[in-house]
């Protein structure tokens, strides 16, 4: 068991597989300015080489160095660790909701999956060979879509829903946010198509608004803001074609 | 579609509830304060149409919101499916509904 003095820190990585694992410790020196990223890519040079993870751009912008920060989960390339360090420990899992591959590296096919199944992909009707279309910055459409658009799919909001906890078919709040943005951009032609894949059993009704995943999103997004445009939307789309049928 | 049904339904009996609340908190604190026992308050209730569809309709409104809810608690936690959960769901509708309104029977119909 590695003791610890003033100038290094324990982390408990977890380690292993789909089959199971435990948590190991390990004694790392502080830096200033040290991220938890810092900590797992000195872990893994100087320490055990073993050690998996994910991570890419080390800037905040590709998404995929999300881990369990202390049981929250977080972006670890812009997380300092004397900001979440406790009594010089902290523990690193990966993240939560997600099958494990090997140590802090999970499986992200089922979260895309789904961002593919809530229809999360832009659908154009225009030509190159048209005008390019003419959007006010200011339409309240396009500042709803604004909102919504900064999502890097590092899988935060996924790890913090108590929904997808409960049940595993749910889209999650990373799929509809990015539905919501889509519904609100008025290039797009599958708003329909979106809609009914939204509005199923596994869609933005389920959401509680608990809010964990507006909570936790490192890049300020409210996922739980834009579920809640969808409940509306699908809603009166509903009563509407409900509406259009008996009058037909 | 059942979600978008069951949504709808929870938020029109909510609007519905929401007024009814505050009525029946209002109304409990109004007959505590002025003092009326049991047999006053029945004589004011029994034979009254308006007390007899306020209260029905809130527990109409009550038996909606709180069986869906109940329905959601029993396919997250307790992971019920398909059939065993509708039964559950319509049997906790039903439950309340009837016990519901047989408070509402007993406080405005006439012995």
């Amino acid at each position: 068991m590695p003791t610890s003095d003033s100038s290094t820190i324990t982390v408990s990585v977890w380690r292993g597989s789909a089959a199971g694992g435990k948590l190991q410790d390990f004694e790392v020196p502080q830096q200033p300015s040290q991220t938890i990223l810092d900590v797992v890519t000195w872990i893994q040079r100087k320490l055990d080489t073993s050690l998996s993870y994910r991570f890419a751009c080390r800037v905040g912008m590709c998404g995929s160095c999300a881990m369990m920060v202390n049981g929250i989960p977080r972006w670890t390339c812009r997380t300092h660790v004397n900001k979440v360090m406790q009594n010089r420990h902290i523990t690193l899992e990966p993240l939560r909701n997600l099958p494990v591959i090997k140590d802090l590296a999970c499986d992200m096919s089922e979260f895309f999956e789904k961002w593919k199944r809530a229809q999360g992909h832009f659908t154009g009707s225009a030509s190159r060979n048209e005008k390019v279309a003419d959007i006010s910055p200011q339409s309240n459409k396009r500042q709803a879509a604004n909102a919504a658009i900064e999502c890097i799919n590092c899988g935060v909001c996924y790890a913090s829903c108590d929904v997808v906890a409960w049940n595993r078919d749910y889209l999650g709040p990373a799929a509809l946010n990015r539905a919501w943005s889509l519904q609100n951009d008025v290039r797009d032609s599958a708003q329909q198509k979106r809609l009914q894949a939204v509005a199923g059993d596994a869609g933005c009704h389920l959401c509680h608004s608990q809010q964990g995943c507006a909570t936790y999103c490192p890049n300020e997004l409210n996922p739980t803001a834009s579920i809640a445009g969808l409940k509306r939307m699908t809603a009166s789309d509903f009563l509407r074609r409900k509406y259009r049928q008996r009058h037909a | 579609m059942l979600e978008i049904r069951l949504y709808l339904a929870q938020r029109i009996s909510a609007a519905i509830m929401a007024p009814l609340v505050l009525m029946h908190l209002g109304l409990m604190i109004y007959a505590i304060q002025g003092g009326l026992d049991a047999s006053e308050i029945l004589g004011r209730t029994r034979g009254s149409l308006f007390w007899g569809v306020t209260y029905g309709l809130f527990v109409i409104a009550v038996s909606v919101h709180a069986a869906i809810g109940l329905r959601n608690i029993l396919r997250e936690w307790l992971q019920f499916r398909g059939l065993m959960l509708a039964s559950l769901g319509w049997l906790c509708f039903g439950g309340l509904l009837f016990a519901g309104l047989r408070a509402v029977a007993a406080v405005v119909g006439t012995p």
